[in-house]
């Protein structure tokens, strides 16, 4: 059982700074951290293997500062990461993204189950997760929010689509992209923090999946978008009225109010 | 085989349906693609993946000129992406569309992927304004957990797009407009690798579309307290929405959450009682008409982004609140 978790790093949302005037994302601003779906993603993933076994691998394509949330995986559970990291994979749309992914999943031998977020805090397309398993030519299975039953074959799961809930069973390979809601993620045990501290992670550019992908489907260049310009809007001015002490006054305030809006004659 | 700008014309909208109910974001589509269709002089087309049966002249009466009706007495019934995708990407091989909406509803999300990975076309998430600029698509989406906004265009043929449901307005309904219904059997209609057991039947609850909303946080601390929230939601016409941590504690279902990782809402009136107003929640509700906070700390955020804040104890104000609203209505 080969399992492949894939995991963004981005920036810290509470703290990532946005220039009106300017248009852009400062993301000096802020630290980074794993996706949050991706954590639940990863747990899922220990979960399965704890009944069982086999391995999991989590991959991830970005800067080489990405290495400290691959490292942060093996505190949590995976056996082992590589790094998709190349300047010519810079500027990558969703497109490059999955194929680059897709390339070095092949790599790796194929993957049994794969887990994915449902989408990332920063580029947020929820886009990467189906495009990878389009590329890889293996269905998926999206928006998933519990695990029913799995086994070394098959996996049933219940995806949240069409307004409803659906129980689905695939065999493998499966993509699943997951939300919050599937589990709790574990935080990593002292120990398991430590000896990821020293683990080595492979770092894969373009020479080491040059077999599986041409030089012009990956980075800025086998993009299909653009991304021509950002507009950091200016937060709403909201009227901002509070009242603190008298709760009567406050009452009758809020009551014109809702008069106002005609929210009353129901 | 690559589509370039020479070979492709028109636009086309999928049409969403579950159980032969069309779902309105497509109509919604077709007001903005008939819009985007005047400017490039081209058709619009929609398709649409269901049963022989169906009736789908609606799609005809809210501004396609042609409907392609890919037909199957089953396979459509459930939503397996893997099916729809195959058959999609054939059609759109052969109709070779310039542009190519989808809503962006969960299905969407997860259809329209894998439809670009196959046609091995570009795809912006999640559009909240489409518009024409040299005869090219360009597609404005919000990112960075709704804090900026994109211009994106594609390089690539089709151009695709997924749309938010409820930024654009429905196509008004002719019923006297004509065009041209083409039906056609499944290409592939079998042998899907992922099976669909059952759907689980839910109560049929949907937030997105209340006109008020009363929002119940972690500062409600009991599920029977959610009596009184539902109370006044009732005398306001409207419905019970949550924060997080609320669902969280076990108070009310899923379905109600509002947030980043719930449902985006856009009420005339949005009360958060006991929410401190963490950017998820605000993610999914700060386009709402008028905002109402009721909240002890008087440095909880939502203050911020209130137009109207009552800093004090819910379980005073809210039934003080119920008394007044009932007693004005007798
Ligand atoms: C403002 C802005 C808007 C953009 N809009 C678009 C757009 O509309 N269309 C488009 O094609 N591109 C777009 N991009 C580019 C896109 O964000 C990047 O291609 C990005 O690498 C992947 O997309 P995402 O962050 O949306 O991931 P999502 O698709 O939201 O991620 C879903 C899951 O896929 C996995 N995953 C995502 N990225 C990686 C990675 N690098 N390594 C490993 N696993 C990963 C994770 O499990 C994640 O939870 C945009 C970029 C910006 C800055
Ligand atoms: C990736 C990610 C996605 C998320 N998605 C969502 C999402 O979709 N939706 C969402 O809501 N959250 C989401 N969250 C969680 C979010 O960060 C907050 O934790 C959550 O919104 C907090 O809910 P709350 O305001 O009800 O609780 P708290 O932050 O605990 O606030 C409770 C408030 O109640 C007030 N209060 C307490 N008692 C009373 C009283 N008697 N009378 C009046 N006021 C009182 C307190 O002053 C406080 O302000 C997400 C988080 C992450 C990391």
């Amino acid at each position: 059982m080969r399992i492949v978790v894939l995991v963004k790093q981005v920036p810290d949302m509470e703290r990532v700074k946005f220039d009106c005037e300017a248009g852009r994302v400062d993301r000096s601003s802020a630290g980074t951290e794993i996706n949050p779906f991706d954590l639940n993603a990863l747990e899922a993933a220990v979960s399965i293997q704890e009944q069982l076994g086999g391995k999991i691998i989590t991959l991830s394509m970005g800067p080489a500062a990405a290495e400290d949330a691959l490292k942060d995986t093996i505190a949590r559970g995976a056996d082992e990461s590589v790094l998709l990291s190349d300047r010519r994979f810079g500027g990558a749309d969703v497109k490059a993204t999955a194929k680059t992914i897709a390339a070095a999943i092949k790599k790796l031998g194929g993957a049994d189950l794969i887990f994915a977020g449902i989408q990332t805090v920063d580029g947020d397309t929820g886009q990467v997760g189906p495009e990878t398993a389009g590329y890889l030519d293996i269905p998926h299975i999206s928006n998933v929010d519990f695990i029913s039953a799995y086994s070394e074959t098959d996996i049933t799961v219940v995806s949240n689509v069409m307004e409803g809930s659906y129980v689905k069973k695939s065999s493998y390979p499966v993509l699943i992209t997951v939300t919050k809601d599937i589990n709790q993620p574990r935080l990593p045990s002292m120990k398991r923090k430590l000896s990821a501290r020293k683990a080595h992670i492979p770092v894969w550019g373009y020479e080491e999946l040059q077999d599986y992908i041409r030089e012009d489907e990956i980075g800025l260049q086998g993009s299909a978008t653009k991304v021509k310009r950002i507009e950091v809007p200016p937060a709403v001015t909201r009227k901002g009225q509070v009242w603190r002490e008298n709760v009567e006054e406050a009452i009758d305030g809020l009551v014109e109010v809702l008069k106002k809006a005609k929210v009353l004659e129901v | 085989m690559k589509m370039t700008e020479k070979d492709c014309k028109g636009i086309l909208v999928f049409a969403e349906q579950k159980k032969e109910r069309i779902h309105r974001v497509s109509y919604e589509l077709l007001g903005k693609g008939k819009e985007l269709a005047a400017q490039l002089d081209c058709p619009l087309c929609s398709v649409v993946l269901g049963p022989p049966d169906m009736d789908v002249a609606e799609l005809i009466y809210r501004g396609a000129d042609i409907v392609y009706h890919i037909t199957d007495p089953m396979a459509f019934a459930a939503p397996d992406e893997v099916l729809y995708e195959q058959n999609l990407v054939r059609l759109i091989r052969d109709v070779k569309p310039e542009i190519c909406l989808f809503g962006a509803t969960n299905f969407g999300r997860s259809l329209a992927p894998r439809v670009a990975a196959k046609l091995g076309a570009g795809l912006t998430a999640d559009c909240t304004h489409l518009a024409i600029d040299q005869g090219q698509l360009v597609q404005i989406r919000p990112a960075f957990s709704e804090n900026i906004l994109a211009h994106i265009q594609s390089t690539a043929y089709p151009q695709m797009a997924t749309v938010r449901y409820k930024e654009f307005n429905e196509a008004p309904r002719d019923t006297n407009r004509k065009g041209q219904i083409k039906a056609m059997e499944a290409y592939v209609s079998d042998n899907s690798p992922v099976k669909i057991l059952e759907e689980i039947v839910k109560e049929d609850f949907d937030i997105a579309d209340a006109n008020v909303v009363v929002a119940a946080g972690a500062g409600v601390k009991a599920k029977e307290d959610l009596k009184m929230l539902q109370e006044l939601a009732e005398l306001l016409g409207g419905k019970l929405g949550a924060s997080r941590a609320a669902v969280e504690a076990g108070l009310i279902a899923k379905d109600h959450q509002v947030g980043y990782s719930g449902n985006r809402v856009k009420p005339s009136i949005y009360i958060a009682c006991g929410i401190s107003g963490a950017p998820q929640h605000i993610a999914g509700m700060k386009e709402s008409g008028i905002i109402i906070a009721i909240n002890s700390d008087p440095s909880a955020p939502i203050l911020n982004i209130a137009d109207y804040a009552i800093v004090g104890n819910l379980y005073e104000i809210i039934p003080k609140m119920i008394r007044k609203l009932k007693n004005m209505k007798s």
